[in-house]
């Protein structure tokens, strides 16, 4: 592998890491803050992609010079996370507390979402079109070609990051719902609505998930199996962090993204997601709650 | 604790007729529809393994997949060995010789033998390097699930010895019995029903003894039962090996019923899939995950021939509903109708006397919904119990 090579391997398997994030990073929340596995949160990315879809479909004409694509990341931000407040509403309150059952009543979920999708677009990939502004590259060197949709979706990724980072602890909203993470009954007593915290903490969560599915559909097709080739990384990328932890996901997500092109370069590709997985089991022996952890008193959960 | 153990003689009665029944079937139909409800109960079996680990040590795995088809795996091997000196697989990606680790498969004695204990070892291999660094509850499911991940993908990659994505099939004849000779389908399907009621009798026992009572201990309060002397690892690792070695007989049973194992049966969606079937059966009840197996997967059949559309909506749903409405399952429900029962008779027989107190406490605790077994705060009658047995 020439020098060149190793630096866009590098470059790619860094805006792999910035699309895991921003799926992790609502996964994480949401499981810190509510004990609930949301295995649905791959299908919002999916209903990102779609969202994004549509609006090239609808607004490509119409708006020209590729700012539908604006238009799209916003669009797919409020779909996701208005059906995301829909299911917190209609199925995840239920489910507090309960992990195993949230995890099943998830998957019905995503089940139940992708067959939906393969209804209404067809059960082939959709392409969307690259706005003509994301297409090309940044020449820094001979050969050393950085491709801007990917310095896009990284930009996108750290934007979404220090979103989340500055609402979590600079507003009101974002510190309630910190609150309610620590401690539930506490921030209750406290006066915050912690159902109404929830909802929103979801409705975050899942619109991440949908800027994230904006941006996947520049690196390829959209399909309804979409949300499904990043959900099992995702979590992988929580498990490394550390629940509710944004430097933890940053580090997980880096750690993932760059540590599966490695090793299915140096091994096969089936090879390397056993090696992968064999690193995490092996890691978790050091550090069992991963990389950051909220140091708390309690022995178990608090909820 | 509301623990559906055989204990009334009616039970066992109702047992002894749904065994009858399973023998009599045969009788009643086709070679096709046999091998079909072959089917079911080996899965049958694989869920009676998931609900020792699941509902009786709290232990959730969503990899159950991956031991079920290595067991299946184990048998897909001999089978092919019986019939072609050097699989057409192996041929196609130019393997000139039989890996060595094929070799000894050749064997019946070996194989049937080695689809437990594979599953049990690998099972091992992953449990105790988890179950030692305290990785429990949710954290456990998702490893789980990366392993099943990881796993398909690692059976579809190595194409010259697994067969890759299409699998092990094409198979004549198993242990030099060929599979088209008449009684072969009926001998299995025997096979398969007499490993089932040995499974199921296997885990009413167990449950029963000072070890399922640890187990559920770990269950509703593994701290508590860490203060009082025990390791919890250890519990758990057996359990988890044993339900491992389970699945991976299911698995045996099921590759020669059905004719082909493939990566797709040990990815993911069938590892959940275990999962809703013990769900929907009643976790904790054994003969519920079993019945649960049976009629998930009658019900997968009837849609798949009639609506295949409308299957995955069915199944999600199906998902939901049980989690919302019937979180204890189709043992539940009966469990929560019987209550019921009890209950309106009370009420016109007792109408004079007062009502006992107790009786109304059992009833409601009956019927209470499943996160209460499953939230600390239970903890205390099973710790309480396992003191008392010391």
């Amino acid at each position: 592998m020439s020098l060149t090579t190793a630096a866009m391997q590098i470059f790619n398997s860094l805006s792999i890491s910035s699309v895991l994030l921003m799926v992790a990073l609502g996964l994480s929340i949401t499981f810190g803050i509510m004990r609930v596995i949301n295995f649905a949160h791959g299908e919002f990315v999916m209903i990102g992609a779609y969202v994004t879809f549509l609006t090239d479909r609808l607004l490509y004409d119409a708006l020209g010079g590729g700012a539908w694509f604006l238009v799209a990341l916003l669009a797919a931000f409020m779909v996701t996370a208005a059906i995301g407040y829909l299911t917190e509403r209609s199925l995840v309150r239920f489910l507090y507390g309960r992990p195993f059952e949230s995890i099943l009543a998830t998957w019905g979920l995503s089940l139940i979402l992708q067959q939906l999708a393969r209804n209404v677009f067809g059960a082939s990939n959709v392409e969307v079109r690259t706005p003509a502004w994301l297409q090309g590259g940044l020449a820094l060197a001979d050969g050393i070609q950085l491709p801007t949709n990917r310095l896009f979706i990284i930009a996108v990724a750290v934007l979404c990051v220090a979103g989340t980072y500055l609402f979590l602890n600079r507003t009101g909203a974002g510190r309630s719902m910190r609150a309610v993470m620590q401690n539930r009954s506490m921030a209750g007593a406290m006066g915050i609505n912690t159902a109404s915290v929830d909802a929103r903490t979801f409705a975050l969560g899942s619109g991440l998930a949908g800027i994230a599915g904006c941006v996947v559909s520049l690196l390829g097709s959209v399909g309804p199996a979409t949300g499904q080739n990043w959900i099992i990384d995702s979590f992988m990328v929580v498990v490394l962090g550390g629940v509710g932890s944004i430097a933890g996901a940053i580090a997980g997500a880096v750690l993932i993204g760059a540590a599966s092109p490695l090793f299915e370069f140096i091994t096969t590709s089936s090879m390397g997601k056993v090696i992968i997985f064999a690193l995490i089991v092996v890691f978790l022996q050091f550090r069992p709650a991963g990389f950051l952890v909220q140091r708390t008193r309690a022995l178990e959960g608090q909820h | 604790m509301p623990l559906t153990v055989p204990a009334s003689r009616r039970q066992y009665i109702a047992y002894a007729l749904v065994v009858g029944l399973l023998f009599a079937l045969p009788l009643f139909l086709s070679d096709f529809r046999l091998a079909l409800v072959g089917k079911y109960l080996a899965f049958a079996v694989a869920a009676v393994g998931l609900d020792l680990l699941w509902g009786y040590a709290g232990v959730l795995s969503l990899g159950h997949a991956v031991f079920f088809s290595l067991g299946a795996y184990s048998m897909a091997m001999h089978m092919k060995l019986q019939s072609e000196a050097l699989p057409d697989f192996m041929v196609w990606s130019g393997l000139e010789q039989l890996p060595w680790f094929w070799e000894p498969f050749r064997h019946f004695a070996f194989a049937l033998p080695m689809a437990v204990v594979i599953p049990a070892v690998f099972a091992i291999i992953i449990g105790y390097p988890t179950f030692r660094s305290g990785i429990r509850g949710v954290y456990f499911s998702i490893l789980t699930q990366a392993m099943a991940l990881a796993m398909s993908i690692l059976f579809i990659g190595q194409q010259p010895y697994t067969g890759g994505t299409n699998g092990v099939t094409n198979f004549q004849s198993l242990a030099g019995i060929s599979l088209y000779k008449s009684g072969m389908r009926l001998g299995l399907y025997l096979a398969t029903v007499v490993t089932l009621v040995g499974v199921v009798a296997l885990a009413l026992w167990l449950v029963k003894t000072r070890t399922g009572t640890v187990l559920m201990a770990i269950r509703d309060g593994e701290n508590r039962l860490r203060f009082l002397g025990y390791n919890p690892v250890r519990y758990k690792l057996v359990t988890f090996a044993l339900s491992a070695g389970i699945a991976g007989l299911a698995g045996a049973l099921f590759v020669p019923q059905v004719g082909i194992i493939s990566p797709s049966s040990m990815s993911i969606l069938p590892s959940v899939e275990m999962a809703i079937w013990v769900a929907v059966g009643g976790r904790g009840t054994i003969v519920g995950a079993a019945a649960g197996a049976v009629v998930v997967n009658w019900a997968k059949t009837v849609f798949s021939e009639s609506l295949p559309e409308a299957w995955l909506y069915v199944f999600g749903a199906l998902f939901i509903g049980v989690v919302l409405l019937f979180p204890r399952g189709l043992a539940g429900v009966a469990d929560q109708a019987r209550g019921l029962l009890r209950k309106a008779r009370l009420r016109s027989q007792d109408t004079a006397r007062q009502p006992p107190p107790s009786h109304d406490r059992t009833v409601s605790a009956d019927a209470a919904p499943d996160h209460a077994r499953l939230a600390p705060q239970s903890a205390e009658p099973v710790t309480a119990a396992a003191r008392q047995e010391r």
